[in-house]
């Protein structure tokens, strides 16, 4: 067996310097689903602030993140990726995704990377929150 | 420096979770599958890769908390609201709920969006509907940006 901890502390320190970056170089907080609704509010007309340069700013990491893979693969990475869930289980997830990440303010990025590292009391009852009820589901989904 | 900053960041981002291997749904799923602690099949990758985004995103924390603006002149966050309340742990346990049965969230839905084919195709579709869904029936005006 690989020693996978290597590689998940590496790309978890990757991951770690890319929210590094974004805070210190644009007074910004990684959170994916809070940059990507956005990116994707603008599109549909529902910001305040119209295409400003922030909303570009939010297209652009939303880019950097549907790029990446070609540059891993360029590095002779592995690109094979699987899905356990059926087509609409999928679509379902994704909503419930989508919406919660919106309403609860966050998700793994947000909440876990950048909340838990600047000791949010909110970003770990989140987390502790979709933590426990992400195994439940997988629990029960085993049991089923 | 600003747009240059977040393409860099949403790269590094990217290669971090394809690094990890969490771009790939099946390694989250065996993370949260606890129950296979008993069976000695338990995953516990993702907590090595949040235990290293952590350590460094602290520490730039810690910088932050040194510096009155960024590096680009924007203001650096405040200090975060204290406020739990239903919303947000409502909205937490209904991202749970997809998380759990995708093994996807928001950064990997993203990054495996080109090469992942139909199946996060599906997955985008209904991400991009509760976003949408929470912006026009959720939110009482648009987000003051």
């Amino acid at each position: 067996m690989e020693p996978d901890w290597i590689n998940g502390l590496a790309g978890g320190a990757l991951i770690g310097a890319a929210a590094g970056l974004l805070l210190l170089g644009n007074g910004r907080i990684a959170g994916v689903s809070g940059i990507a609704g956005e990116a994707v509010e603008g599109i549909a007309g529902r910001l305040s602030g119209g295409l400003s340069a922030r909303w570009l700013e939010s297209l652009l990491f939303v880019l950097g993140l549907l790029a990446a893979p070609a540059i891993f693969g360029a590095l002779g990475g592995d690109l094979e990726v699987s899905f356990a869930a059926g087509p609409a289980t999928l679509i379902f997830a994704g909503l419930m995704v989508g919406l919660g990440t919106r309403l609860g303010s966050g998700c793994t990025s947000g909440h876990g990377v950048s909340g838990g590292a600047r000791l949010s009391r909110r970003s770990f009852a989140a987390m502790a929150t979709f933590m426990a009820v992400a195994m439940a589901t997988v629990a029960v989904a085993r049991a089923l | 420096m600003r747009l240059p900053i977040s393409l860099a960041a949403g790269l590094l981002f990217g290669l971090g979770l394809w690094v990890s291997d969490m771009a790939d749904p099946a390694r989250v799923l065996a993370f949260l599958d606890v129950g296979a602690i008993a069976t000695g099949g338990w995953d516990p990758t993702l907590a090595f890769v949040m235990a290293g985004a952590m350590a460094v995103s602290g520490t730039a924390w810690r910088i932050a908390r040194g510096r009155a603006a960024s590096l680009s002149g924007a203001p650096l966050p405040g200090p975060p609201s204290k406020v739990v309340d239903r919303r947000l742990l409502g909205g937490a346990a209904l991202f749970g709920l997809g998380w759990g049965l995708s093994g996807i969230c928001p950064g990997p839905a993203l990054t495996v969006a080109g090469v992942g084919g139909p199946p996060i195709a599906l997955f985008l579709a209904g991400l991009l509907a509760g976003f949408l869904s929470f912006d026009f029936f959720l939110r009482p005006k648009p987000a003051p940006i």
